[in-house]
């Protein structure tokens, strides 16, 4: 009986417990079933979702950079072009490690037992961490020989995240030569990508670090970069490429062919010795740029991979202001160079036509008023006609031609010879100067125009400010008889795939027409200048050419950005600006030279001998008398493995 | 004389579970093949790690199922104890106290648990079947909490889940009450801030990820991202055995370990994957029909416990791999690579052959 129940239990039991287990075999259906749910989803329904996802993670596009455009003179000679170095670079996304923040100072102190690393070096990289994304690579190193290079290479499974890459350099060959006008590329920063989004040329800089900053090499970017190439490859995880899949090759960019000699540009700039200052010369008939210089200038090489920054102070902090392009950046008063625009402004309405001519006091009064504005001259010029005024200089005669002119007039006619407007020379940055009007006045100061005011642009001072550019423009005006061509560095732009050369059209900006006449007479004048009794007679002592010329000067003003006040420098530095154009030779124009040189005192003694040096090489291919080092001068140090300049046959056309 | 040599190796062998077990192992070692980076050597690891897993399962099976019985408690004792002693003198590594060091070697007490738990609750219900009352359920639930809270404290969440679930099975087998069952389903609802309030941060993180793995892309959330691109970039028939870009390329992490589902997932398809459950199923099955036709209560409770388990390895794995549960370290039973796991998981299976074959020779 009693072992009847406790079967009878026994099979009850198990049969309580096979209902139980067969609940439980009911989750494990219901789980699996949700499995295969969930497989289904994601193998099937997503399927191509997470496959584009997955090659997405597979296949990586590489830019790569093209080769960036080089920068000729006019003769074939390097201003600018790349080579090659190894670099080592960290990419901080990979390296850093939320348990041990000190991951990156550890990798990079692994890495200074291989390879040098420089405080330098570490500031660098730290300046460039802040300036990228956490998963870009930032160059710890450049530079690196080939010893270091394979050092590295050998080493490189330790350090996961670091790589050695093969980068081009921008390198400029003749170090401060030109600085201004081939200017320099610089790194990558959130304005650019701001202007380069605008621009719609963001996809292109995928990969490139650097570009434009000034001169040439920021206006004729576009021409400069090329058009990047892309590479499929398969990357794992840890970003190494495993494989190339598919390859578009870059187009490089283009060469860039200056209308400047770099011999006649390292003349003058020679010239200015230790003098601060600017000069451009222009070929008068098509607007060609022969010579670009703004005194002191730098070493571009400085900044192409980000300046350090005890440079950086030296170079933004000197009162020399070496960073600022004066030649079209630099403002002054023209001074007695402007008396030439104002003589032909005269002659032009009928006024002062020869045989006039007044009987100079010495000084000029206006009707009613008893200030005298006074010649430069005390006791005057005696009997003064229109050549002898520009000859001599005379304040007196442009007084009263400026006062009978009136000022609209006057302004209105030499806004021909490109006063205060900008020249629209292939570089960015200029300024428009400043050519004074009653309405300007208004506008401005909230002043009626006043009559003494006309006086004094009559002498080119005032309110009245030109850059050297401008005024190299104005001469060139004048010597093309009012056809007034654009400014330009670039002659020609090569396309290194197919050769085809494309010249940089000469361009006719405006056209007056002038009286042969009148022009014959500020000729004359002007080439009274340059001979005896002229004020810068000396300049053009034994020239095998006439020479038309003016000289000035200007009061000092204040630099546009505010210069720091200096006890110790403020000698020197209050002394009159020298200013000087010419253009030459006088029948046959074929250089027109506009010059400053600031505290120089007086233009002719200051200014003319630096023109004089730089016409006589253009005409007649004369050096200066002074043994200089001027052409084999100061190319920076070539960095290691620049290979040699290959010698292009079309780059000497 | 040899086939009587043959017949004592094998007589406690199911040859039916040990068919599966074996194909799923021999997929396991191409599917490592191919997650270690063709590497040979860990491939012969693991082999060597089935062998002796392999030995343990072949020795349980051949101890009678009275003898495993008497050895629960002290094993259990001896489990807790461990437990209690880890706490206080364990090696701390990667932020979990995990390890006791022997000084010759480091063990891992909560392994112990895996099989201890259900065979001190199974050796309870036993004892306690002639009256089983409510107050029996609350003792067994305390047996069960104990250890659990422990291993949650090292903290190891993987093991803690897994330890629970085998007593938890117990449990219910033996007849747990439902409504006792719904309260306590209810009680830990409301202790779910409590629970939440003991986790560590890292364990909070990935369940708060779980949810939404985007929150964290290169971080928390690279593994379920990455494991489910795998799976889905599979498609139905899979990339093909050694062609799983993820797999290959190192996008998966611990792709050799807990992930190696998504490397399989990947390279397999959505039909490999069907086949794996099917296998799984096949070993759950028969597991289920050695508990159904165990004798005694102890038996059945200890098979219904180690078969379920091993379905909750599966699953959580499996589920976690392919994004629907949270990370939590649980491997793929006899996939993923490691000698603990492996050894763990054929000694229960060794135990469930003894429970068959001992029956039988019983009956017969």
């Amino acid at each position: 009986m009693k072992s009847r129940n406790e079967l009878r239990n026994y099979q009850h039991e198990q049969q309580y417990f096979r209902v139980r287990l067969g609940v439980l075999a009911l989750l494990v259906f219901i789980c699996f079933s949700v499995l295969i749910g969930r497989f289904y989803f994601l193998q099937v329904k997503k399927y191509s979702y997470y496959h584009t996802l997955a090659e997405n993670n597979r296949i990586s596009l590489v830019p790569i950079v093209p080769n960036r455009g080089l920068i000729l003179d006019k003769n074939g000679v390097i201003l600018a072009h790349n080579f090659f170095v190894y670099t080592l670079e960290i990419t901080p996304s990979k390296i850093e490690n939320a348990k041990d923040p000190k991951s990156l100072e550890n990798t990079i102190q692994e890495i200074s037992k291989l390879v040098e690393v420089s405080s330098l070096d570490r500031k660098q990289f730290n300046k460039f961490r802040t300036q990228s994304h956490n998963f870009e690579s930032v160059p710890i190193r450049t530079h690196l020989n080939e010893v270091e290079a394979a050092r590295f290479a050998v080493n490189r499974y330790r350090f996961p995240g670091v790589e050695i890459r093969s980068r081009l350099f921008r390198h400029y060959p003749q170090g401060k030569l030109g600085a201004h006008m081939v200017g320099y590329i610089g790194r990558i920063n959130d304005k650019d990508l701001i202007s380069l989004e605008k621009n719609g040329d963001l996809s292109n800089y995928k990969g490139s670090d650097h570009i434009g900053k000034s001169g040439v090499e920021q206006f004729y970017e576009k021409q400069l970069h090329g058009v990047t190439g892309f590479q499929q490859v398969e990357i794992d995880a840890d970003g190494h490429a495993v494989r190339v899949l598919s390859s578009t090759p870059p187009i490089p960019g283009n060469n860039i062919v200056l209308s400047v000699d770099s011999k006649l540009q390292s003349i003058a700039e020679e010239a200015f010795g230790d003098k601060r200052g600017a000069l451009v010369a222009i070929d008068p008939k098509n607007g060609e740029v022969l010579a670009f210089v703004s005194q002191p200038n730098f070493d571009p090489n400085l900044f192409v991979d980000g300046i350090d920054s005890e440079n950086w102070k030296l170079l933004n902090e000197s009162l020399d202001k070496p960073l600022i392009d004066r030649t079209l950046r630099g403002v002054y008063p023209p001074g007695s160079t402007f008396k030439p625009f104002v003589a032909l402004a005269g002659l032009e309405a009928g006024k002062r036509l020869p045989p006039f001519s007044i009987s100079d006091p010495g000084f000029f009064t206006l009707p009613g008023v008893s200030h005298q504005y006074r010649d430069w001259k005390p006791g005057g010029h005696g009997s003064v006609d229109m050549r002898r005024a520009i000859t001599v200089s005379c304040d007196t005669f442009f007084y009263g031609l400026a006062m009978e002119l009136g000022i609209t007039n006057l302004t209105n006619f030499v806004r021909h010879f490109g006063f205060g407007q900008k020249t629209n020379i292939d570089i960015k940055g200029e300024v428009e100067g400043l050519l004074p009007t009653p309405e300007w006045k208004m506008r401005r100061f909230k002043q009626p125009w006043y009559g003494g005011e006309t006086v004094i642009v009559g002498i080119g001072q005032g309110y009245t400010l030109v850059t050297p550019l401008q005024l190299a423009q104005a001469t060139a005006i004048l010597a093309n008889k009012g056809v007034a061509m654009r400014p330009r560095l670039v002659t020609s732009i090569t396309d290194v795939k197919t050769g085809t050369i494309h010249p940089n059209p000469e361009v006719i900006q405006d056209k007056i027409t002038l009286i042969e006449s009148n022009l014959q007479i500020v000729k004359e004048g002007m080439v009274g200048v340059t001979k005896l009794g002229g004020t810068a007679a000396a300049m053009a002592a034994g020239a095998e050419y006439a020479i038309a010329a003016k000289t000035g000067t200007a009061q000092v003003i204040a630099m546009r950005k505010g210069e720091k006040y200096n006890a110790s420098a403020i000698d020197e530095r209050h002394r009159d600006h020298a200013l000087f154009i010419a253009y030459a030779p006088a029948d046959d124009p074929k250089i027109a030279i506009a010059l400053i040189v600031e505290n120089g005192g007086h233009g002719g003694s200051a200014g003319g001998p630096i023109a004089r040096k730089v016409m006589d090489y253009y005409l007649l291919g004369k050096l200066p008398k002074a043994p200089d080092t001027i052409v084999a001068r100061g190319t920076t140090n070539p960095p290691v493995n620049m290979p040699d300049v290959i010698e292009d046959e079309n780059l000497h056309d | 004389m040899i086939n009587q040599l043959l017949h004592r190796l094998i007589k406690h062998i199911d040859s039916f579970l040990m068919a599966c077990l074996l194909f799923t192992m021999l997929v396991g070692l191409f599917v490592l093949y191919s997650a270690s980076g063709h590497s040979i050597d860990r491939v012969l690891a693991q082999a060597i790690n089935i062998a002796v897993a392999l030995s343990a399962m072949w020795l349980a099976s051949n101890v009678s199922p009275q003898h495993i019985e008497r050895a629960a408690l002290p094993l259990y004792i001896l489990g807790v104890l461990l437990l209690i002693f880890v706490a206080l003198f364990g090696t701390t590594s990667h932020g979990a106290t995990r390890w006791l060091n022997l000084g010759i070697t480091k063990i891992q007490p909560s392994e112990i648990m895996r099989l201890a738990m259900p065979m001190m609750i199974a050796w309870y219900f036993s004892k306690r079947e002639a009256s089983l009352r409510i107050v029996d359920f609350v003792i067994a639930a305390m047996l069960l909490v104990v250890p659990v809270g422990l291993i949650m404290k090292q903290p190891d969440l993987g093991t803690a889940l897994l330890i629970s679930a085998s007593g938890f099975y117990v449990l219910f087998l033996a007849g747990l009450n439902w409504k006792f069952l719904l309260g306590g389903i209810v009680s830990v609802g409301a202790m779910m801030p409590v629970f939440w309030s003991m986790l560590h941060d890292y364990q909070r993180k990935r369940i708060e990820i779980l949810i939404d793995p985007t929150q964290d892309p290169l971080g928390a959330g690279y593994h379920t991202i990455q494991a489910t691109i795998a799976l889905g970039s599979g498609g139905i028939a899979g990339k093909g055995w050694l062609h799983g870009t993820q797999a290959q390329l190192d996008f998966l992490p611990e792709r050799t370990t807990d992930f190696i589902f998504a490397v399989f997932g990947e390279e397999f398809g959505m039909l490999g994957n069907i086949l794996l459950l099917v296998l799984f199923s096949l070993i759950i099955i028969r597991g289920l029909i050695i508990a159904a036709d165990a004798k005694d209560t102890f038996t059945r409770l200890l098979a219904g416990s180690i078969t379920l388990t091993f379905f909750t390895y599966t699953f959580v794995n499996m589920g976690m791999v392919s994004g629907i549960l949270p990370v939590v370290g649980v491997p793929l039973p006899f996939i993923s690579y490691g000698g603990t796991s492996m050894v763990t998981l054929l000694l229960g299976f060794g135990i469930l052959m003894s429970i068959h074959t001992h029956k039988k020779l019983v009956s017969s």
